[in-house]
């Protein structure tokens, strides 16, 4: 498969990626920027959302409503989200109806009015979003392993606290857009059918004299992980985990995927296999792997009702330990084949194909080819994975319950 | 894109959209059946029938059904409804062979009396982990209400009871009533090879028996009314969830458009009338209306959840904001910027295999017709403003059955 990739960066140091996707009628953009929860101040935690939340109430010419009527208009179907260290904002409409798209979304990132009287309005939607988490046992559990499992700021919750938020003033909300909102290291990717030169050319002339700043640094502080029980009555414990793994652009990056595979890439994978099919001890079971530029995390969920809740986290827990002594070549094999395969069919999405290049270009600073990911793939071999789960063993878990009773670990 | 249609001498129906440009293909077997065709005492079978058939055949165990549709790399799942228990996978076009192979004879399940026990586990844990989420359990309480004995209220779970006593010979006599021939469609969308698809459905299916699988009750609900409240204490639920059912038009009335953009114009998630009245100003932290056609009926679901202090406070907007709609219609600007919305979603789930097989699929069950997606394109742009006031004449956005679930006694 061919593959058709540009990528331009502006002298004021956004970068616009694009691929082109023949027999499309799409396109979809991401936009990230580095402006996520981690930059919040203290005793403001929550920060970050109130601003990307505020963004799209006015900008450039347009009122809150005239914006979200103008991306109606044009069949934009979007988000924004926060995160731990950049906010997105995505989308995706007809490709005839990129550039007018790209040209509101200058307005969103450059001229927003950030108005004083909805930031009430913004804060209640916060706060309530804060609320709708106890109603969500398996979110809940995830938040509170990575904000034990992390140094701050990484483990941080994005939604921030219902103090700071409170404390927040429309002064915070202009000053930190004033300070983060700028086009050092900011990423635009579009996928779709599009024209190169012609999105290069809206691209400069939209954000060409947006003005560069230096962005503050994060620098995570240094703790031990631990673990923890949260004492809730809920009928399902939740049962989350996690320890070390090697980051993207890692050497090892690809024998930590096929280590999760085995573990949990599909239905004949050993978590669902051994945890729920064998002994139909609960219906939910995983693993997956989650990467930040310098550190990464092997996480692990289950939820299962309380008497059984034990159990579940022991035989969970030796699926883990037990990769290390050994993998079928024929699992690995279909791990392989899963993995190649998602590969090519997320060519089909638009959406999908715009925030990987967005990913890799974040995590990279390149786009991989898919040969390039593809040839990777094949050259997994059963030795190789065992090799890095040695050097890199399944132990120290944190492990973070919620439920009525805590676990032994 | 090509439509090409097929009917087996048992009466199996064969489908397919080929279109040469995909990198993929997408195959199910679609089986008519769901929880409004059980009876109270085998409530859940449906649902708890679909996990039965990837536990094995006579050809495969459970692990080796499983591990079949991973080394083909298959993105594969299944899922039930009220009406339609469907097998679906995503595979690259090299492993079309295999695939057909593989979902075709699991719908031949064993249905041994050991796995029967064993998934008896997973389900009634999958009941309790949907009843700790207030989101799920609210649109279970407004559909019972909403429907008050009608079978399109049963639910899909089935109860921690009716599942308990659950034999597995009622299962197996479901599965012979209702997974006849006649009432599973084999479909496939994207790059693959037509005569070559049929050819592998036949070798697996062509021996299915036949039969007739029908279904009772073909009534539209006239929806029971009323104001339900189920209270929960505030530890266990803390937002306060309230959904509203009205009936709309079936899933193959000349109205559904008309009643599909009344509904995005309602309560899409962005630029809505429930968005400005309820989200924007941080009334209620979701808010949203959306149809759900069914066979012979249908049904408008409006919900918002909030914090507890707010509800009643949001509950009136909403119903002033309903009455508002039903009395004075829609403007033409929201016409247009609904058909915009719908229609620029509709070409990009054309772009994905799996979204247009189900499409292609239901369009046959639902309407007994192709539609492609110019057809849906073109459906969509012809909606007219006197559609749209007869679908509210038709179906009134003011007769609601409304559930409120959360800490309040009360609300309005």
């Amino acid at each position: 498969m061919s593959q058709q990739i540009h990528t331009h960066t502006l002298a004021n140091g956004l970068t616009l990626l694009a691929e082109r996707m023949p027999h499309v009628r799409s396109a979809a953009f991401h936009i990230l920027v580095p402006a996520g929860a981690g930059y919040d101040p203290s005793g403001k935690f929550g920060l970050a959302g109130l601003v990307c939340d505020l963004m799209t109430r006015g900008a450039g010419a347009r009122n809150s409503r005239q914006l979200s009527d103008a991306l109606d208009n044009l069949g934009v179907d979007r988000g924004e989200s926060t995160g731990t260290l950049n906010i997105q904002l995505s989308g995706a409409t007809l490709a005839r109806n990129l550039l007018p798209t790209l040209a509101i979304y200058a307005d969103i990132l450059r001229r927003p009015h950030l108005p004083d009287d909805e930031l009430d309005a913004a804060k209640s939607l916060s706060l309530q979003d804060l609320q709708s988490i106890e109603d969500e046992p398996q979110r809940k559990v995830m938040i509170e392993l990575r904000k034990r499992y992390y140094p701050d700021p990484l483990g941080r919750d994005q939604r921030g606290t219902a103090e700071g938020v409170e404390a927040v003033t429309i002064d915070d909300v202009r000053a930190q857009h004033a300070a983060l909102y700028h086009p050092r290291d900011v990423i635009l990717s579009v996928a779709g059918d599009i024209d190169w030169t012609a999105l290069k050319t809206e691209v400069e002339r939209l954000f060409g004299d947006w003005k560069a700043r230096t962005r503050p640094t994060l620098t995570p502080e240094t703790i031990i992980p631990r673990s923890d029980h949260l004492t809730k009555e809920l009928d399902q414990t939740q049962i989350a985990l996690a320890f070390p793994s090697v980051p993207i652009g890692h050497s090892d990056f690809y024998h930590a995927r096929g280590a999760v595979g085995v573990l949990s890439q599909d239905m004949s994978s050993r978590l669902f296999t051994n945890v729920r099919e064998k002994h139909g001890l609960c219906y939910a079971v995983y693993a997956s792997y989650e990467t930040f530029k310098d550190r990464a995390a092997i996480v692990g969920y289950a939820g299962a009702r309380p008497e059984l809740a034990q159990e579940t986290l022991d035989r969970t827990l030796d699926e883990f330990r037990n990769l290390a002594n050994g993998i079928e070549d024929e699992e690995l094999d279909r791990v392989k084949v899963g993995l190649k395969s998602a590969l090519i069919m997320r060519q089909e999405s638009t959406g999908a194909r715009s925030s990987a290049i967005a990913s890799d270009w974040y995590f990279l600073n390149r786009v991989r080819p898919l040969e390039e990911i593809q040839s990777a793939i094949d050259g997994l071999t059963v030795p190789g994975v065992l090799d890095y789960l040695r050097r890199n063993p399944a132990k120290d878990f944190t492990v973070v319950t919620l439920g009525p009773a805590a676990l032994r670990v | 894109m090509t439509f090409h249609q097929h009917t087996l001498p048992n009466g199996l129906t064969i489908l397919g959209e080929t279109n040469p440009a995909a990198l993929s293909v997408a195959v199910a077997f679609w089986v008519k059946t769901g929880a409004r065709d059980e009876t109270p005492e085998v409530a859940g079978v449906s649902h708890f029938l679909e996990h039965m058939v990837f536990k094995g055949t006579p050809r495969r165990d459970a692990f080796t059904v499983n591990r079949d549709f991973s080394r083909i790399g298959a993105d594969n799942n299944a899922w039930t409804s009220e009406e339609n228990t469907v097998f679906h996978a995503v595979v690259l076009p090299e492993f079309l062979p295999e695939v057909v192979d593989v979902l075709a004879d699991i719908l031949r399940p064993s249905l041994r009396g050991d796995d029967f026990d064993t998934e008896k586990k997973v389900i009634l844990d999958e009941i309790v982990r949907y009843e700790v989420q207030p989101g799920w359990a609210v649109s279970e309480h407004a559909r019972k209400h909403f429907y008050a004995g009608h079978p399109l209220g049963n639910s899909v779970l089935g109860s921690t009871a009716s599942i308990t006593a659950l034999a597995r010979d009622q299962m197996a006599e479901y599965f012979k009533r209702r997974y006849v021939a006649p009432n599973i469609v084999a479909v496939a969308a994207g790059n693959f090879d037509w005569p070559k698809f049929v050819s592998l459905v036949e070798k697996a299916a062509g021996g299915w028996p036949t039969g007739v699988a029908p279904r009772t009750q073909r009534i539209e609900p006239p929806g029971a009314g009323g104001v339900h409240v189920v209270t929960k204490p505030p530890d266990k639920v803390a937002q306060q969830y309230v959904m509203l059912i009205a009936p709309a038009a079936p899933a193959d009335h000349e109205l559904g458009y008309a009643g599909a953009i009344v509904s995005t114009v309602v309560g899409d998630y962005t630029g809505s009338r429930l968005f400005w009245a309820l989200t924007d100003p941080g009334l209620a932290d979701e808010a949203g209306m959306g149809v759900d056609e069914c066979d012979g009926a249908g049904a408008y679901y409006t919900s918002f959840n909030c914090d507890p202090e707010r509800a009643s406070k949001c509950y009136g907007i909403v119903r002033e904001l309903l009455d508002d709609v039903q009395k004075n219609g829609i403007t033409d600007d929201e016409l247009q910027q609904a058909k915009t919305k719908v229609m620029s979603r509709e070409v990009r789930a054309g772009e994905r295999t799996q979204r247009r097989m189900l499409t292609v699929v239901k369009d046959w069950v639902y309407r007994d017709e192709y539609r492609s997606v110019d057809d849906e394109l073109a459906a969509w742009d012809a909606v007219t403003m006197k559609q749209i006031r007869e679908v509210l004449d038709r179906y009134p956005l003011t007769n609601q059955t409304v559930t409120a679930y959360g800490p309040l006694e009360r609300i309005g």
